[in-house]
Formats: structure tokens, C-alpha cells, sequence
């Protein structure tokens, strides 16, 4: 009994002493392997007397438990320590830069006019476009402003020699539309516009949102509660709006709109009213049966107010100073 | 148009603040771009009188004077204003006294000479912008008093920005009357009488085109004293609304004008040869105009003649031959009615604006002409004298303007305006813009005034209800149309995804100019387009771009000098093709990359971007419309583009792009020093999609099998993946191209390729005899296409 005492704690202190997994195979096969000290203390039971041997047998098997269960503990600890080297010698700086190709980003502008299209798209307004060449009769006389009218003037229109024309805003969209699709009809329509006007405050290039609702019963109403909910929604915030009478050829009666900014300065940001008769009527509707409202926003000007540009010429200039930061 | 407040409110005194009155205007319609107090700040500032003046004993161009204050001792002043005379009255600023402009007097030296304070001209006291000299103000005004208070001052001048569609309002009284119809205060001296007659004398005036002219109300001032000086608050008021003084008929004419809306003219009625015709203009008459300029007359533009020829630009500008100047002492007063229809574009065709013609094209009261003329007499007696003639009035009955009544139902304009408002408010608002009303079953009957030429229609009257009700009272109401559901379309992707895309593949996107310069988009798009503006802002923008990259090139350029070393750029814009008659516009994806393929990063290599970096750019692109397989790019020859390194890109038989090198010289052109990669894609054609049809994934293993050939250099990658999927071999799903090879073992002009050829079969495991079989196929049409060698 005491040599298996021993034996077991001379196991012990090697298993203890084990520093690799291979060590502490060679302790297993030198303890309990087919030849292994303990496993030949089995073999020896044969000698002593019967009465001795299952004491003795039960003995041993304890033993070897108690090895072999050693063993395991300073496996797992080794293992263990392995892995943790292997880990640590794969550790990476997690500072440093990912590999690969940066990323790049819209224009502030498009950024904007993407907005604007959402909050309408969700609103159920379908999106359209038209030529930004155009003849004479979408941009001006099918919008209630024949030749001559002082309104033109105002328009500081690019030709072409012929008769064409460099659209001056997004509305003979809704001519083309309102022809094409009839009504009741719910659109809005952005794009590029031009202007034979360039100073700080103008680019002769600009981009405008143009909207059209027209149906049965469309009101004034109507038309202040959509915009009102577009300037929120744009601003994500709560906004208070000033409709202000003013003059479109195209819309009757015709609105400004200005937003409450700040504390007490009200900023223009965008043209409305309710389609002028004449305007349903040179696209073929009936107007008496139908009415319908109209509006045209600046795309720059939005993206200004929004997003804090202070000089409108930026926007044409491409300085990827400046566009870097509308990511 | 600028109006002084204190003008104002002498027609209509409701009781608000200036700046209530300007909110007020505002939300009218007539928007309030500005409100300048003036005559703030004169404290301490009074009218002095000159006793004497001498010469400066040091100084050549500086008087010595005495100014009388009006109590105590004469004060003793230098001044350097060449205009100053004895017996002058001129402002003066004592010491103390800080001036508008932030000068504070104090008793000083000047060359030896003690001033105690300053005579100040018009500027200097915040009234004007130039002046030659210090203020002379008129002989009777008295010493010592206010300035300030003697000038009418402080007053606000609101301006105000008329909407072109309100011609009645570009006035004084067209104000008045819309002040009025808001805040029911009440408008004052809307009537004006004119002096009796006291001499027969008039001028013959005769209507040979009534249609341009349908009245001529004239009148004669015989014996005025032309050296008359218009007096201080006329001059004032003028100076307020931006006109100087000039001579007394002048200075009437444009009072009036302001004050009424009608402009008028005034002749010296001595250089006045026979009747007045005002007829159409034929081509090439010629005409002095007051301002001595010389014009030939545009035909069509009504012209104002004598027996002498042309004498005026009816309602844009009087001629120089019948002008009134210091030595006229008889006056004809012309104000007439020129139609707007015959009056539009007028001036512009001389490149003219005149206070005249702006307010003639946008509409004058018709039945506004006798009264301005009865008005100008009036204030022309009262300021230079002379003995007025009867006045005339010429008019053609039939071609006055008609105001006919305009129907207004309850119940409609209810529904325009999403608003109850009540029968009596329209009656009030409707009556206080001075409409007629009658009664009806479903409404009114609403008859405009003369001046109101704008209300024709019913929505003309909603508006003008709106308008006074307050918009702001209007309820906010949510209603869209009935319309369908919009369609949703997988027949192309949205060019806002391809943006997406690009910005995922690190592409800034940049937004320029659809005019360029014309030499550019000549040298890129190979020839000259058709789409040149007449009236360019300048010749670097004078042509529709037939491509985007001009524009593009420009903007890298301009970021490469500013210190960027790598630039990666794209537009979604349209390029403008055909003639001037037919002219097309396509949408494109435009790009130029210059620089490294990466940024500078520890991680990777750097190298400059190729063809092939960009290649994959493109195909991102076009894979997202979904298979690419028929998408070829062949090599191709274009201006901007360097041979070699330039390919179209198909799909099926349709052009959908280019992608390319830029050529050297083009680059050079551009100032990009770099190798510049472009390409450019027709969003329709390239982003066409169609909604996927799925089929069953096979089940079974699939089989790679790599081989290697030996072709000639010129044999394009996709002339040999099109020979093997010539064979029809059912069993190769894909070709790749994974190595080419060129160099020691390779004989020159020859190159190696390497192929993995992915075989599969949908029903079974497929064996290497069919494999084998099916690669044999393959090697073998390779071998017959292009003398292709296998290489172990």
C-alpha cells in the first residue's frame, strides 16, 4: 500500500513538472501505459494471496484514477497555455487603418433633391422628368405667359438659335405630364434648370423640385397642408411657414413661401399656388370639373438651409475639400 | 419701387408702425425688399444762413464764411464746397454735433483758421449718395431751424417689389388703394381738380391708329418761368424715390407719375410743328431721343410725330427736338394711353427701361390720363407759373378697354380655397378694392374698376379675396389625388442605385456645367455640335455638352492643382445630342479616376489606376440590371481616347458606353499631368434590367478543370471564352480566364492562357469521362479557331 502512495505522489510531481504536452504523454505511458508503473502493480496482483488481491485491485484502480485524472487537469492547463501563446503571437494593432478602397459620396445637391424625393414618393407622388431643351410652348405659353408678357423679361431665358430654349424652371413638366397622363393626376418632377444669370447669388445652372396635384376638389387647403408637412419633414423638425400672396403666371391664386428661421427672420423657399385655369385647359382638362396645385422649390436653396452652405457658387465648383463633407 | 412712408400716409393713415406697414405690404403680395430710415441721427443739425464769404489766407480752395445761426453772433466756418455763396441757406452742424455718417465736430484749426462747425451736403447727412457741394436749400427757409424737422425727416423708404401682374400699384395712390382695401382705412385725395382754363390755347392732337392710342389727354401751360426752382418737399420726395431734380416741367411729370401711376410727358410747345399723330413706326426712321442718344426706330414701336417727323418713343422716351429746356416758356402736358399689347418688348428692342415704359407695359389705369394731366397743370402753375389752356382729351370709344363683369360663386371660390368665409367679409373685401357688386342666385356679379385690368376671370377674384382675407387664415387640409399606385419597374435600376454604387466604390460625385466650352466637346466627342446658345453667359459655356467628361476633366484638373494627388469623380447628367430642330438627350454615368488605384494606405501596394480597376467599376455598374453575359467591350478608335487602351461597351447589338485611357494630347489640353481613366455610360442601356426568372440550383458536385493554351497575342480573352461556349456544350457552366502569361518559355508574339472551365450536370454526378470528353470538345474548337497550343 505505502509503494502505491508513493508511486502516486512520484506521478504527481512529474505530471506537475510536465512543461509540454509531450512531456505528459511520456508521465501517462511511464505511470499508466501498457508497460507504466501502476499498470504493472495490476499485473503483480496475481502473486498475493486471494484474500488480499480485491482490496489490493481497488487499491490500484484508485490510483490510477487519481492519476489519470492528474493528467487530464494538466492537459487542459497546457492546452490552455498553448492556445494563449498561439493567440498572442497572432495578435494584429486594431488601430491601424482597414486595407482596401475608401468610400465616396453624393453631391450635396443630389443629396437634397434625394430628400425631397423620398418625403414625396412615401406621400404616393410619382416622379417624373422632361427634356431641358424645350420649345417655347411648354415653357411659356401653355404656362399662361404668352409673348410678350412682362413675366418673361423675368425669366433671363437661354436660346437657341431657331426658337428653342434652355428650360428657365421644372413646370413644362407639368404640361407634358398632365397631356400624357391625364388627371386625376399627383407628380413631382426634378431636374435641371438654366438662367442667363451668374453673380453671387446665382448660378446660370440650378436645380428645382416641381410639384402637381390635380383632381376634383383640390383646394388652397390642400396645398398649404402638403407643404407645410413637406418643410417638416425636410427639416425634421417643427416648422412654422408664411404663405405670402405673390404672382406666377401659371398658378392663380400664387404663393411664396417663407420658413421661420431663427427667431424672427423669414427665409423664401419656395413658389406655389392653384393651377391657373388657362394652364388645365391648354393640357386638355376641364377646368371647372378639375383643380389642381402647383409648386416649385429650389433644390439648392434647401440644401443651403439644410445642410449650412453659405455660398451658392460652391455647389458648381467640385472642390472635393467641399464635397468631402456631405458623406 | 421706392416709396417714402410720409408720401404714403398723406393718401392713407392706417394706424400701424413703419414696420407693421411694411409686414403689411408684404403680405399683400407687394414683398418689402428693404426699409431705410432716413434723416436719423440730425440732432443739432440747422439751417444756416451764409452772410459772407471770403477766401482762405492759406488756402486756395477753402472759403471763410459767416453763418448766421438765427440768434447770437454770426459763426465763423471754413468750408471747401465750391458751391458755397453769400446768402445761401445750407445745413450746418455745430460742435458737438456727431453727423449720420459717425463724424463727431468739434471746434478746430484749418490752416491757421478756427471753424467752429460745418456747412454739409446732402451726403454727408445720410441723405443721398453724391452730391457736388454742400445742400442748397431753398431761400425761404428758416435760419436756425431743425434741419430734421424742416426736410420732413426722419422717413422710412420702403421698397418695394412689385409682382408684374399689379402695373395698378406702381404708384403712390395703387398703394393707397390696396393699404386701404386691408385695413379699411380710409383713402384720401383720390380726387384731384385742375386749375381753370384761362387761355383758348391748346395743341391739335390726332388719333390716326386709335388702337395704340385709344386716349391723348392734353393740356397747354402758356408763360412759365423755366428758372423756377420745384419746391423743397417736391424735390425731397423725388430724391426719397430715386429721381433728382432737373427742371420744373420735368420734376411735375415724374411727381405725378409716382404719385399716380400715369407717366406723363411735357413739351416745349413752341418747337411742337403742327399735330401730334402717334402711329405705328415704319423701319428706319431715326430719332434724337432726350438723352441725345441716336435710334433708328424698330418697326412697329409706336412712334409720336409732327409735321416734322418723329418726335418721341411713345411711353419709353421724349425726343431731344421737342424738349423742354431752361429757355421754354410755353408747355404742352401729354399723358396718354398706350396699351400694354402694343407696348410689350418695346423698350427692351432699344435696350431702354424707363420709369415709363416699365409702368406703360405693365398696364396703366386707362381712365387714368386727365387726371395726372389736371394734377401736373395744377402743380405746375402753383410752382413756375403761366396761364393753363383748356383740357383736351382725344379718345377713341371704340377701342377703350373693356371691364366686363366676372362671375364669382359662393360654392366654387369655397373650394378653391378650402375655406368657409362668409357672404358679407367678400362683400367687404370685394368693395374695398373698389369692385362693383350685384347679387345673383349662386354668387356675384363683380364688376373691376378701370385700373384692375388684371381681374378677369373668376380665379383673378378668389385670389383678391385670399389676398385680403390673409392666407394665413386659411386652414392647412390633408388631401392628395385619387390617383393609381405608381408602378414600380424592374425593367431598369434606378440611376440613383448606380450613384450608390459608385460611392460604395469610392467615386465623389461632382455636378457640372451642361454648357461647356465648344473647343473641349469638339475635342472629345470627335465633332462640333449643333447645340450652341445664342446668348451664352460666356464662350467657356456656350455649347450642350455631347459628354459628360468636359466638365469632368475640368473639375479633376482643378483638384489635382489644389494639391489632391488622387481624384475620383462622377456625374449622373445628360448629354445633349441632334439638331436645334430635333434635339436628344441622354442620361449618363460619367466617371475620371487619375492616381493611385488605392489610397495610401500601410496595408497595400501603391500603384496607379488602370484599365482594368476601372473595367471592374464599370462592370459593378451593369451587373446591378443583373447577368452580364452579353456585355462585350471591343477595342475601339475614339478622339479623346488613347489607341489600345479604349473600348466600346455592347450589350447585345446595343452601344452602351466607353471606356478608356485618355488620350495624351487630350490630357494635355486639360492640364492633367497623370494617367486619366474615363468612362462614360448611357444609364438607360447600361442599367436595363428585367426581373429574374429562377431555376432549380443543381444538387450535384460541379467539376473544375483548368487547362492552359498557347495562342497568338492578338487573340482577344473573350474570342476564346466565345469558342468554347460556341461548342454548345451543355455541360460548361463558366469559363475564367485566371492567368495570362507572357515571357521565358513563351515564344514572342505568342502568349500563354490559362482557363477554368466549371462543368456540371443538373440530373447526375458527373464523371471524369464526361468531364474529359466535354474539355476535349473545347480544347479541340480552340485548336481550329486559333492554332491554340495546350501546354501541360
Amino acid at each position: 500500500m505505502q509503494e502505491i502512495q508513493k508511486l502516486v505522489e512520484a506521478a504527481y510531481a512529474e505530471i506537475d513538472a510536465a512543461a509540454e504536452l509531450s512531456a505528459l504523454d511520456a508521465v501517462r505511458v511511464s505511470y499508466l501505459g501498457k508497460k507504466g508503473q501502476l499498470t504493472a502493480l495490476l499485473k503483480g496482483l496475481s502473486s498475493l494471496p486471494a484474500e488480499e488481491r480485491p482490496k489490493a485491485g481497488q487499491a490500484i484502480n484508485e490510483a490510477k484514477q487519481a492519476v489519470q485524472e492528474r493528467l487530464n487537469s494538466r492537459r487542459e492547463a497546457l492546452e490552455s497555455e498553448a492556445l494563449a501563446a498561439r493567440l498572442a503571437a497572432d495578435s494584429v494593432d486594431v488601430t491601424l487603418p482597414g486595407r482596401g478602397a475608401g468610400i465616396g459620396g453624393r453631391h450635396p445637391v443630389s443629396r437634397a433633391r434625394i430628400r425631397i424625393e423620398q418625403i414625396f414618393r412615401n406621400a404616393g407622388f410619382g416622379v417624373r422628368s422632361g427634356p431641358e431643351i424645350e420649345d417655347d410652348f411648354h415653357n411659356f405659353t401653355a404656362l399662361n405667359i404668352p409673348d410678350d408678357h412682362p413675366a418673361r423679361a423675368m425669366h433671363d431665358t437661354f436660346y437657341f438659335p431657331g426658337g428653342n430654349l434652355l428650360r428657365t424652371h421644372t413646370s413644362p413638366v407639368q404640361i407634358r405630364s398632365m397631356v400624357e397622363e391625364g388627371v386625376p393626376i399627383r407628380i413631382i418632377a426634378p431636374g435641371r434648370v438654366y438662367r442667363c444669370d451668374s453673380d453671387q447669388t446665382h448660378t446660370p445652372m440650378f436645380h428645382q423640385v416641381e410639384g402637381l396635384v390635380v383632381d376634383r376638389g383640390i383646394s388652397f387647403a390642400n396645398l398649404k397642408a402638403v407643404l407645410h408637412q413637406f418643410v417638416e419633414a425636410f427639416f425634421e423638425r417643427d416648422a412654422e411657414l408664411r404663405f405670402r400672396p405673390s404672382y406666377f403666371p401659371f398658378t392663380e391664386p400664387s404663393a411664396e413661401v417663407d420658413v421661420l428661421w431663427g427667431e424672427d427672420k423669414w427665409l423664401e423657399i419656395l413658389g406655389c399656388g392653384m393651377v391657373h385655369p388657362n394652364v388645365l385647359e391648354s393640357a386638355g382638362i376641364d377646368s371647372e370639373e378639375f383643380t389642381g396645385y402647383a409648386f416649385g422649390m429650389g433644390v439648392e436653396r434647401l440644401a443651403m438651409l439644410r445642410y449650412g452652405v453659405t455660398d451658392l457658387r460652391t455647389f458648381f465648383e467640385n472642390d472635393l475639400r467641399f464635397l468631402a463633407q456631405f458623406r | 419701387m421706392k416709396i417714402a412712408e410720409s408720401w404714403l400716409r398723406e393718401w392713407v393713415d392706417p394706424e400701424l408702425n413703419s414696420e407693421e406697414l411694411a409686414h403689411q405690404l408684404t403680405m399683400l403680395g407687394h414683398e418689402v425688399d428693404a426699409v431705410e430710415i432716413e434723416g436719423e441721427g440730425l440732432d443739432g443739425v440747422i439751417v444756416g444762413e451764409v452772410l459772407a464769404v471770403a477766401m482762405h489766407p492759406d488756402a486756395d480752395r477753402l472759403s471763410v464764411c459767416q453763418v448766421s445761426t438765427g440768434s447770437g453772433e454770426p459763426l465763423e466756418i471754413v468750408c471747401g464746397a465750391p458751391n458755397v455763396v453769400q446768402g445761401m441757406k445750407t445745413p450746418l452742424a455745430q460742435p458737438g454735433v456727431t453727423l449720420p455718417n459717425g463724424l463727431k465736430l468739434r471746434k478746430s484749426k484749418i490752416r491757421g483758421v478756427v471753424s467752429n462747425g460745418m456747412l454739409c451736403s446732402a451726403v454727408e447727412l445720410g441723405l443721398g449718395d453724391e452730391s457736388d457741394g454742400i445742400m442748397h436749400l431753398p431761400d425761404d427757409a428758416p435760419t436756425g431751424a431743425d434741419i430734421a424737422a424742416y426736410l420732413g425727416l426722419p422717413d422710412a423708404v420702403i421698397d418695394v417689389d412689385l409682382t408684374p401682374n399689379r402695373g395698378d400699384c406702381f404708384s403712390i395712390l395703387g398703394i393707397a388703394r390696396d393699404v386701404s382695401a386691408l385695413t379699411g382705412a380710409e383713402l384720401k385725395r383720390a380726387e384731384v381738380d385742375g386749375p381753370k382754363a384761362v387761355t383758348e390755347r391748346s395743341q391739335p392732337v390726332e388719333l390716326v391708329e386709335p388702337g395704340i392710342c385709344p386716349t391723348f389727354a392734353g393740356r397747354v401751360i402758356e408763360g412759365i418761368d423755366s428758372s423756377a426752382r420745384s419746391p423743397l418737399w417736391m424735390v425731397e420726395r423725388l430724391r426719397r424715390a430715386g429721381l433728382r431734380e432737373i427742371h420744373p416741367v420735368v420734376d411735375v411729370t415724374n411727381y405725378v407719375m409716382l404719385e399716380l401711376g400715369q407717366p406723363l410727358h411735357g413739351y416745349d410747345l413752341d418747337l411742337i410743328q403742327g399735330a401730334i399723330r402717334p402711329r405705328r413706326a415704319k423701319g428706319g426712321e431715326a430719332l434724337t431721343l432726350l438723352d441725345e442718344k441716336a435710334v433708328e426706330l424698330v418697326e412697329g414701336t409706336i412712334a409720336i410725330t409732327d409735321d416734322s417727323g418723329v418726335i418721341g418713343l411713345a411711353g419709353i422716351m421724349g425726343g431731344l427736338s421737342t424738349a423742354v429746356t431752361d429757355a421754354t416758356v410755353n408747355v404742352f402736358f401729354e399723358g396718354a394711353y398706350w396699351p400694354p399689347a402694343a407696348m410689350a418688348g418695346r423698350a427692351r428692342s432699344y435696350g431702354l427701361h424707363t420709369d415709363a415704359s416699365l409702368r406703360f407695359e405693365r398696364g396703366v389705369d386707362p381712365g387714368g390720363q386727365a387726371r395726372a394731366v389736371e394734377r401736373a397743370t395744377a402743380l405746375l402753375v402753383e410752382i413756375a407759373g403761366g396761364k393753363p389752356g383748356p383740357l383736351v382729351i382725344e379718345q377713341s370709344a371704340a377701342d377703350q378697354p373693356e371691364r366686363k363683369p366676372v362671375r364669382l360663386r359662393r360654392a366654387r371660390l369655397a373650394m378653391l380655397l378650402g375655406a368657409e368665409i362668409a357672404d358679407d367679409e367678400v362683400e367687404r373685401i370685394l368693395e374695398g378694392l373698389g369692385l362693383t357688386l350685384a347679387a345673383t342666385d349662386d354668387g356675384w356679379q363683380v364688376t373691376p374698376p378701370s385700373h384692375r385690368f388684371d381681374i378677369v376671370i373668376e380665379a383673378d377674384l378668389i385670389e383678391e379675396i385670399a389676398r385680403i382675407y390673409g392666407y394665413d387664415r386659411i386652414p392647412k387640409t390633408t388631401a392628395i389625388a385619387a390617383t393609381p399606385l405608381e408602378t414600380v419597374t424592374e425593367t431598369s435600376v434606378d440611376p440613383d442605385l448606380a450613384a450608390a454604387t459608385l460611392v460604395g466604390r469610392d467615386y465623389q460625385e461632382a455636378i457640372t456645367y451642361s454648357f461647356v466650352d465648344a473647343a473641349d466637346n469638339t475635342l472629345i466627342a470627335g465633332e462640333a455640335s449643333e447645340l450652341e446658345l445664342s446668348n451664352p453667359i460666356s464662350s467657356e459655356m456656350s455649347v450642350m455638352r455631347s459628354s459628360l467628361w468636359p466638365g469632368l476633366l475640368h473639375a479633376a484638373a482643378t483638384n489635382l492643382a489644389r494639391q489632391q494627388d488622387r481624384v475620383r469623380l462622377f456625374e449622373i447628367g445628360r448629354s445633349y445630342h441632334g439638331t436645334l430642330e430635333a434635339p436628344d438627350e441622354v442620361v449618363r454615368i460619367a466617371a475620371v479616376t487619375s492616381g493611385s488605384a488605392l489610397p495610401e494606405q500601410w496595408g497595400a501596394n501603391t500603384r496607379p489606376v488602370d484599365f482594368f480597376d476601372v473595367k471592374a467599376d464599370v462592370m459593378a455598374l451593369i451587373g446591378l440590371g443583373g447577368s452580364t453575359d452579353d456585355v462585350r467591350f471591343e477595342s475601339l478608335e475614339h478622339p479623346a481616347l488613347q489607341p489600345g487602351q479604349s473600348a466600346a461597351i455592347r450589350r447585345g447589338d446595343r452601344d452602351i458606353g466607353l471606356l478608356g485611357k485618355l488620350h495624351p494630347n487630350v490630357a494635355r489640353h486639360f492640364e492633367l499631368k497623370r494617367p486619366t481613366y474615363v468612362f462614360e455610360l448611357d444609364a438607360m442601356a447600361a442599367l436595363a434590367s428585367s426581373a429574374p426568372r429562377a431555376t432549380p440550383v443543381s444538387r450535384f458536385p460541379a467539376i473544375r478543370r483548368d487547362i492552359a493554351v498557347v495562342v497568338a497575342e492578338s487573340v482577344t480573352a473573350s474570342q476564346l471564352a466565345d469558342a468554347i461556349k460556341a461548342t454548345n456544350n451543355t455541360l460548361i457552366r463558366s469559363v475564367r480566364i485566371f492567368d495570362i502569361y507572357t515571357g521565358p518559355g513563351i515564344e514572342a508574339g505568342l502568349k500563354s492562357v490559362a482557363l477554368g472551365l466549371i462543368l456540371q450536370e443538373t440530373s447526375r454526378t458527373l464523371t471524369d469521362e464526361d468531364a474529359d470528353a466535354a474539355v476535349a470538345v473545347a480544347v479541340q474548337k480552340l485548336q481550329q479557331d486559333f492554332g491554340a497550343e495546350l501546354r501541360d
